[in-house]
């Protein structure tokens, strides 16, 4: 990914940063220049819990290039009632279904390819209970 | 339409592997084709349908490349993009340019040589149209994004994944009798389910295959029909979009491009949904065809596989699909099978269809999908 792009995406990608819609209260993911439902062009930068289910996914087992097969992709619908698209870590495909609790994480995304650094963002992993990191580490 | 426009003539290449051909030489043959299956000798304008040139073949401005290929030289000629739909907007263009009275005569060419480059690269170039940012850079190839629908559709309907079987089973029985195919082999239900998972619960005998080919048409108005045409009426011409993104869709079970331009084509043509005689749908995955035919009103929501288990889109049955093979089985050369779709069902109202043919085929439609749903074409057609 151009370094350009990646530092636009910046937000999205570290924070799961969409927008609350001050209209009409619509939120949003990923930002866009202007509200889907209303129209209104000022919205207000929203950071999302990073909490949902999945609603779908798919095993990809021919990856495009720049990414390595197999992995599991999926849309997860936020607490919010946001749907994102993302792919899922730390779980192994047979273990994944429909409605499964997950949370965001930070993760690589791409490998430091020609541009000499690698590109991180949102993916998400089945969820732990809370405090459960803490008994982990 | 406004004003009545026709087709004219209609080309193909076969659709393959082209390991010795370029993409001009595919185009231009294709071009040529057209023209001399409608008995003229050039033309004033050439719409060209194709998504990959830039990505895959390095080459832009591919509608000059071909314009000056096929021997067209001064013709207007630009490139018409709309992802895997990109060879039915090219028609749409040739027939908006004949319906607005610029020209009485104008060239639409679907083209595409995907074969230059590896898969993943092809892979790669596929999934730019989605959404880059938020889609494909985060691995959701073409294939996962449709992936993600049949789950769903599965998970909701409660159908299994051998329920799809016979789109495929039926795309690839039509290929056999089509010279121009690149699958002429049937297969089985047993060998659908057997199939290679590409991105679950989608295999390798649910998706269309990476491969070259062009297909164009000759789009006229009234005043170029001539004696020794068969001309076919273009009755309705329509696009429509969704959300590029798929995840921001209130329903990802319904393609809402397709919906809306099926809607608008069939208010315009006056066509109702049973006198379709054939439907050239956009089976680029086993979901997408399912999909298709509920979004355009064919059937219920939830309830295409059903439909398809009765032979309901075999032919002979209430509405053929994929007649000659369709992107299953015919191939899909992602800007020119929109192309395909129309020069087909041009040969089935002409009676030209040979062992493919709908026996008394009056009306047709085809609709060319790209971008997992966010873009449509849809036309009608009548003999």
């Amino acid at each position: 990914m151009d370094l350009p792009r990646y530092h636009r995406l910046r937000s999205a990608y570290y924070r799961l940063e969409g927008q609350r819609c001050p209209g009409c209260g619509d939120l949003h993911f990923p930002p866009r220049p202007s509200c889907s439902r209303c129209g209104h062009e000022e919205l207000e930068p929203f950071r999302f819990c990073g909490r949902g289910e999945v609603f779908s996914y798919s095993v990809v087992a021919m990856a495009p290039k720049g990414f390595l097969a197999p992995y599991v992709v999926a849309m997860v619908e936020l607490e919010e009632g946001v749907m994102v698209t993302a792919q899922l870590t730390d779980v192994e495909p047979e273990d994944v279904a429909i409605g499964l609790p997950v949370e965001m994480v930070t993760r690589r995304l791409q490998d430091a390819e020609d541009e000499g650094y690698i590109v991180y963002g949102y993916k998400f992993r089945p969820r732990l209970a809370d405090g459960a990191w803490r008994q982990a580490s | 339409m406004t004003s009545d426009v026709f087709i004219l003539g209609v080309g193909q290449t076969p659709v393959g592997e082209h390991w010795d051909s370029s993409l001009r030489q595919l185009g231009a043959a294709a071009i040529r084709a057209a023209l001399d299956d409608a008995r003229i000798d050039g033309a004033d304008a050439l719409y060209v349908g194709n998504m990959l040139g830039g990505c895959v073949n390095h080459q832009e401005n591919v509608a000059t490349l071909l314009a000056d290929a096929a021997g067209l030289l001064p013709a207007e000629a630009w490139k018409v993009e709309a992802a895997c739909a990109s060879g039915g907007a090219a028609v749409r263009a040739a027939a908006l340019a004949v319906a607005a009275g610029a020209f009485d005569v104008a060239v639409a060419v679907g083209i595409e040589k995907m074969t230059d480059a590896a898969g993943d690269a092809v892979a790669a170039g596929l999934a730019t149209a989605s959404d880059q940012d938020f889609e494909a850079s985060h691995g959701l190839s073409f294939v996962a994004l449709s992936a993600l629908m049949m789950q769903r559709y599965m998970h909701e309907t409660g159908q299994p994944r051998e329920a799809f079987a016979p789109f495929a089973v039926n795309a690839h029985k039509n290929a056999a009798d089509n010279p121009q195919a690149m699958f002429r082999s049937p297969i089985t239900a047993e060998d659908f389910v057997r199939s290679p998972v590409v991105a679950s619960p989608i295999g390798v005998l649910d998706a269309a295959p990476v491969c070259d080919g062009a297909a164009a048409v000759v789009v006229g108005s009234r005043r170029a029909l001539e004696p020794h045409h068969r001309p076919i009426r273009i009755a309705a011409s329509a696009a429509a979009t969704d959300t590029i993104g798929l995840a921001a869709r209130d329903d990802i079970l319904t393609l809402g491009s397709a919906k809306h331009s099926a809607e608008r084509a069939f208010e315009t043509s006056g066509f109702r949904r049973e006198e379709i005689d054939l439907f050239e749908a956009h089976d680029a995955f086993t979901i997408i065809t399912a999909m298709s035919l509920e979004s355009c009103g064919f059937v219920p929501r939830g309830e295409a596989l059903q439909h398809a288990a009765n032979g309901c889109f075999a032919p002979g049955g209430c509405t053929p699909v994929s007649t000659f093979g369709g992107l299953k089985a015919r191939g899909h050369p992602v800007g020119a099978s929109g192309t395909y779709q129309i020069v087909e069902a041009s040969l089935q109202l002409r009676g030209e269809a040979g062992a493919n043919q709908i026996a008394g085929a009056r009306r047709a439609m085809t609709q060319s999908i790209g971008g997992h749903g966010s873009i449509a074409v849809t036309h009608m057609l009548e003999a």
